[in-house]
């Protein structure tokens, strides 16, 4: 089963950040606010709360349907799998995800996709967002 | 190694609208950073003497090594000659401004300088912009403008907007500077620092990252201190009720300053009690940026404007503070009342606890005629009667609207030496007395404490201890000296200080150590004193001593739960907290 993570209560979340932070470290080994797959955004001033935008692992990808390249490939269950060595910076997939998924790295001039790995949820002391199978929410 | 980004200290110019980045790395490795930094900055920066609105008096923020990358190292340290007390100004705050400081690549910024119009700052990583403000000039609240700032600057989600409200620009001695809404460097001045130098805000954004030196030694420091923080129950205080759950525990003790101090218990503290709050009004909590607790509370007010159910709600940020200065120190117990009132001193830019015990001292001073109608332009004080009274004055105090609003926005000390009542208004060490009548030690760090603040060593916490074990006169104050010191390698590091019980010195040793500093507890504590002993040299410097310090009889009057205070008892313990601290050649009898 392929599993990914999800937003499930939003408004719990404290804006703290320690999903991203959780993020960049182990994935980028530094701390940086920039390099993180998942984001939190202010919906608009504190007072109104959070958006937590994380890939939802889309059964047919869009992101993947318009990489030149094939360096997104749909990964079995849904979701991407992203091969840094055969893109090309074109920026298409970051056009592609409507939900803003797909983070631009600058530095690197790529872009930075979810690996699906769980570890930002173990961070979060709200569970604002759990690591569950994908299609869950099809079954509820 | 720890990562260069860091020793970066950006320095502004106002006057020239010039800036410029110097790599200060002697500082940050022999001071950490936060206090430790600032003050060696506010040394080399602000001239001895200097007029505290003068364009020369420096604005500093610091932040430090750990900022960034542990939960709660999530503060910012501000350093400038404040306008209130005449001598040191130290004021923290949350919110983003630690992490947008760091990840926008400094460690510290100074600015210097006044502009000749409204000016504010705009900091992109390394662009920095001085751009033009007028419009923002004079804006009713300073939430608008944080509103105004949110559209033009880039960095959404991630940066910090500090602003200034109309007492700053009006340069009351007491006007804060509001920090994404919610969370302030509230304390000593600086948003009248601001004011002086017509800087109606900053915003500072970064995209950088911070890389770490031993990364596995890092993961696993930061995996135990994330776990300790929030599933050991440790920080539950702060997150259920938030500081707010002081209200009730202090007025049982009889500690709760009630009526200028006229009473210590308050019959309608259950009203204005965090319990209250949390059940009927608390609507969202939220964080400063790295924190997985999230001690800011907010509350909702739906106040009915007209006839046919026409509502406007408000979105209102509470703390122990603002509810003991504008609640219970005005005998104000209604939930709405304060809530309204709060929300009305934060909207000026106005520290909360200055305004309270403000105009808690005019109010007693209206009573026993001290001042009458014409000086408080008919206003009739009267405690917790009526609340549209308090923010009626608290917005002529912000507009300095007459000779007396305008002594009352130079601290109720200067007030009261003008119109008399220096009995009952409540500064120690120029500075309005924060929300604790627990005992001689709270009392005694709030008339010696670099701050003046309830911050520097917590005596409230060691009072509450006497309370249960007897405890001499010389071991309160040998804890005053020690937390101090302990308090000062925290707000090096810039860790929010209600994490210090997780924060202790042995697990920020093992913190410091992934990041390439390599220190002991020991070598913490003796960094502690020195920059103990160097804030004490520059309230010196600047005409500050602990001997001559006021105190009002107003609190040897009212019984603490440790009974009544006694005024050569008080001193003596001066005379032990600066020998233990051993400042005998930086205090000296005679200056
Ligand atoms: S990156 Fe966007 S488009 Fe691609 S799988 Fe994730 S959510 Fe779908
Ligand atoms: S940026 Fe890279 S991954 Fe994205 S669409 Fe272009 S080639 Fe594919
Ligand atoms: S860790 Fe949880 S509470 Fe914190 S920002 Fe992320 S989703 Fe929100
Ligand atoms: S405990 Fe409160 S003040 Fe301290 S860092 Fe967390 S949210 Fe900020």
């Amino acid at each position: 089963m392929s599993y990914r993570v999800s937003v499930v209560n939003i408004e719990r979340c404290i804006g703290c950040y320690s999903c991203m932070f959780a993020c960049s470290r182990l994935r980028f080994g530094e701390v940086s606010l920039a390099k993180s797959a998942i984001q939190v955004k202010s919906a608009g001033g504190i007072e109104r709360g959070f958006v937590i935008v994380v890939c939802r692992a889309c059964v047919d990808p869009p992101c993947v349907k318009s990489c030149p390249t094939r360096a997104l490939t749909p990964r079995p269950g849904g979701g991407v799998i992203f091969d840094e060595s055969k893109c090309n910076s074109c920026k298409s997939c970051y056009e592609a995800c409507i939900v803003r998924a797909v983070v631009w790295d600058e530095e690197r001039g790529k872009p930075i996709i979810c690996r699906y790995c769980g570890f930002c949820t173990k961070f979060c002391p709200h569970d604002v967002i759990v690591f569950e199978p994908v299609g869950r929410e099809l079954l509820v | 190694m720890m990562d260069p980004s860091l020793y970066n200290v950006l320095y502004i110019d106002l006057t020239e609208r010039k800036y410029e980045v110097q790599e200060r790395r002697d500082l940050f490795e022999k001071y950490l950073g936060g206090t430790g930094v600032a003050i060696k900055l506010l040394e080399e920066e602000c001239p001895k003497g200097v007029d505290p609105f003068s364009p020369d008096n420096p604005i500093i923020f610091a932040v430090g090594p750990l900022t960034g990358l542990y939960p709660l190292a999530s503060k910012t340290v501000a350093m400038f000659k404040s306008p209130l007390t005449g001598n040191l100004g130290e004021s923290h705050a949350g919110g983003r401004s630690a992490v947008a400081i760091r990840l926008a690549g400094y460690g510290a910024i100074v600015i210097k300088g006044a502009s000749k119009t409204p000016v504010y700052i705009s900091i992109f990583n390394d662009q920095v912009k001085i751009k033009d403000a007028t419009t923002l000039w004079g804006m009713r609240s300073s939430y608008a403008v944080g509103r105004v700032l949110r559209e033009v600057e880039p960095g959404a989600g991630k940066r910090t907007i500090m602003r200034i409200g109309i007492a700053g620009e009006n340069l009351v001695r007491y006007a804060n500077v509001v920090v994404e809404s919610y969370r302030h460097f509230g304390r000593l001045g600086l948003g009248a620092v601001f004011g002086s130098k017509k800087l109606k805000a900053i915003v500072v954004a970064g995209t950088r990252s911070v890389k770490i030196d031993d990364l596995k030694a890092y993961m696993k420091v930061y995996e135990e201190i994330f776990r300790s923080l929030t599933e050991t129950g440790v920080m539950s205080k702060y997150h259920v009720l938030g500081t707010a759950e002081n209200v009730l525990p202090l007025n049982a003790m009889g500690a709760l300053p009630t009526r200028n101090l006229m009473q210590t218990r308050f019959e309608l503290a259950e009203n204005i009690s965090g319990e209250a709050l949390a059940e009927k009004y608390l609507v969202r909590k939220i964080a400063c940026t790295h924190c997985p607790i999230g001690c800011i509370h907010l509350a909702s007010l739906r106040i009915a404007f007209a006839p046919g159910h026409e509502y406007e709600t408000l979105i209102i940020p509470y703390d122990y503070e603002p509810i003991y200065s504008l609640g219970s120190m005005l005998g104000i117990g209604s939930v709405e009342g304060l809530l309204r009132l709060i929300e009305k001193v934060e909207g000026l830019g106005l520290d909360a606890i200055s305004t309270g015990v403000a105009m808690a001292w005019a109010t007693e001073a209206y009573q026993r005629g001290l001042i009458s109608d014409k000086e408080t332009m008919g206003l009739k004080p009267n405690w917790g009667e009526d609340v549209e009274v308090y923010i009626r004055m608290a917005e002529r105090i912000a507009k300095r609207a007459n000779e007396f609003y305008s002594a009352l926005a130079d601290g109720v000390e200067f007030a009261a030496s003008k119109y008399g009542g220096l009995d009952f208004a409540l500064a120690c060490g120029g500075n309005e007395v924060p929300g604790y009548h627990t005992g001689p030690a709270a009392l005694v760090g709030f008339l010696v404490g670099p701050r003046h603040s309830h911050l520097d060593s917590a005596g409230y916490g060691i009072d509450q201890k006497a309370l249960r074990s007897l405890m001499t006169k010389e071991e309160m104050v040998r804890q005053i000296v020690e937390e101090e010191r302990f308090r000062n390698v925290l707000t090096s590091l810039v860790i929010c200080l209600f994490a210090r019980g997780e924060y202790k010195l042995e697990r920020v040793v093992k913190a410091l150590e992934p990041v390439g500093i390599k220190t002991s507890s020991e070598e913490l504590m003796r960094l502690g004193a020195e920059i103990q002993k160097a804030k004490a040299s520059f309230k010196a410097r600047e005409g500050y001593s602990p001997y001559k310090v006021r105190i009002a009889k107003r609190f040897l009057e009212t019984p603490t739960p440790l009974g009544k205070l006694n005024e050569e008892e008080l001193r003596s313990m001066i005379k032990m907290y600066i020998e233990m601290a051993g400042l005998e050649s930086i205090y000296t009898s005679s200056n």
